[in-house]
């Protein structure tokens, strides 16, 4: 679990020092609309993401409300791999989250996250 | 690995509440309650007996509705009857319980300082069962729900009255349970807390989630979803699995020192056995 911390630590960490150079490899696929569409699946899944558990989501079902509403993500996480550090581990901002750290326990695999980070920023 | 980080996890959020960690019992009640009068102000302690129908107007509406006629009825009845039915040697439940089982409800869990443990309504039930010669009864279900569930209905009215006694192990199975309630757990990582305490009234998908207070008051309980009557543990392995962690067994250590806990931040709420819920 450590080795994928860190895995992951220095994957973003390279992505922030090239979205910086702004070659980020996340910027390729972000106009994916597949991509996107595949992230809303995993999003909405209750076996996978169940963001709608707590979060009022686009146009998500019976949304819970223990979370903030996700919108304007752009806005509020000018740098993405801030929003997929907050998906990865809740915990690290605020250690009482009720929010599953979805990255730290392997609740979605890397490359789910990446999908749901790239759906939830189009909000 | 998991499971190390997991300990090492709730761990730190207990070391997290210095205050509490050394908080005696009755300071603990005192801020237990007050943080849920706080955060629904005008809702009378003696309501919480109700569980999330105290707090949630729309979903109390058709609860009374249902309670008009109560679904555990049949139940509750057989609870009766069983109760009152003498095992093969010709001796019954009530000679096994302080005024012959009536009206004593509201004193479970105890600590028992003979054993040095936390003694569970249930599990005393079954031990009157063996003591005479019969077998015990499956935990979670059946029988022993609908027992205890009419054995909790003869105490309806009666504030809960758990006590911690002056005595290092109570103490010790107290903060285990305290410690149980706050910890996360599970690959979800969720404490009862996280739900019952911190987010009590709101919204998880379309469920309100209860406030703790209270919750022990109306146990054993009657579900929609189970069809019927089930105890506490029964519920405490729901619970438990939601989050994706293993439950643990009914009557093991660490639940019956949870529910001493839970219960113990009830006390001054009256019974109010069985209720129906969801
Ligand atoms: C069980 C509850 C729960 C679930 C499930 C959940 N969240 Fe959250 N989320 C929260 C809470 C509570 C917060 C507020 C911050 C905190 O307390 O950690 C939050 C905060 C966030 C934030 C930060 C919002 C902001 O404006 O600061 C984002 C982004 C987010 N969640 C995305 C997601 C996504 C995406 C999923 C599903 C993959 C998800 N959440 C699932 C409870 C949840
Ligand atoms: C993910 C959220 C969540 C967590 C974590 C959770 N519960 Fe629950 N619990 C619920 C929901 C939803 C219900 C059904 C609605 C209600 O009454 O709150 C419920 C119901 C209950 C009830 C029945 C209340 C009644 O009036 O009949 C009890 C008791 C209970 N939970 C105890 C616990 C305990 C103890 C824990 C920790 C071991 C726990 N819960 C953890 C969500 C949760």
């Amino acid at each position: 679990m450590r080795k994928t911390a860190r895995l992951v630590t220095t994957a973003s960490a390279l992505a922030t020092v090239l979205g910086a150079l702004s070659l980020s490899p996340q910027l390729a696929i972000a106009a994916d609309a597949q991509v996107v569409e595949e992230g809303k699946k995993i999003a909405f899944d209750r076996k996978k993401g169940n963001c709608l558990a707590c979060h009022l989501v686009d146009d998500g079902d019976l949304p819970g409300n223990i979370g903030p509403p996700l919108v304007a993500m752009k806005a509020r996480f000018p740098d993405k791999s801030v929003l997929r550090a907050q998906i990865w581990d809740s915990t690290k901002a605020n250690p009482n989250s009720m929010m599953p750290p979805f990255g730290r326990h392997e609740i979605l695999t890397e490359g789910e996250i990446d999908k749901v980070v790239e759906y939830i920023y189009t909000l | 690995m998991r499971k190390i980080a997991l300990t090492a996890t709730a761990v730190a959020l207990f070391a997290g509440l210095p205050l509490a960690a050394q908080a005696t019992p009755a300071d603990d009640l005192k801020s237990f309650r007050e943080h849920f009068i706080k955060m629904f102000p005008g809702v009378p302690l003696e309501e919480y007996k109700n569980g999330v129908y105290a707090i949630n107007a729309d979903a109390r509406s058709s609860w009374e509705a249902i309670e008009e006629f109560p679904p555990y009825e049949d139940e509750l009845e057989r609870g009766g009857e069983l109760f009152n039915t003498p095992f093969a040697n010709g001796k019954t439940y009530a000679s096994c319980f302080p005024n012959g089982g009536k009206g004593i409800r509201q004193n479970y869990p105890y600590f028992d300082s003979a054993s040095g443990k936390v003694k569970t309504l249930e599990q005393e039930i079954n031990e009157c069962r063996t003591t005479n010669g019969e077998k015990p009864l499956g935990w979670n279900k059946g029988d022993i729900a609908a027992i205890s569930a009419y054995m909790a209905s003869t105490s309806n009215g009666k504030k809960l009255n758990v006590k911690v006694p002056n005595d290092p192990r109570a103490l010790e199975a107290y903060n285990r349970g305290k410690q149980f309630f706050y910890a996360k757990r599970g690959q979800l990582n969720l404490s009862c807390a996280n739900c019952h305490y911190d987010n009590a009234g709101r919204m998880v998908r379309a469920d309100t989630l209860s406030p703790a207070l209270g919750h022990l008051s109306h146990f054993p309980v009657y579900r929609l979803k189970w069809n019927g009557l089930g105890t506490a543990h029964r519920r405490y392995g729901g619970c438990n699995k939601q989050v994706r962690a293993k439950p643990f067994p009914a009557q093991s250590d660490e639940y019956r020192a949870l529910e001493y806990f839970h219960t113990y931040m009830s006390n001054g709420i009256s019974v109010n056995a069985p209720s129906s819920r969801k």
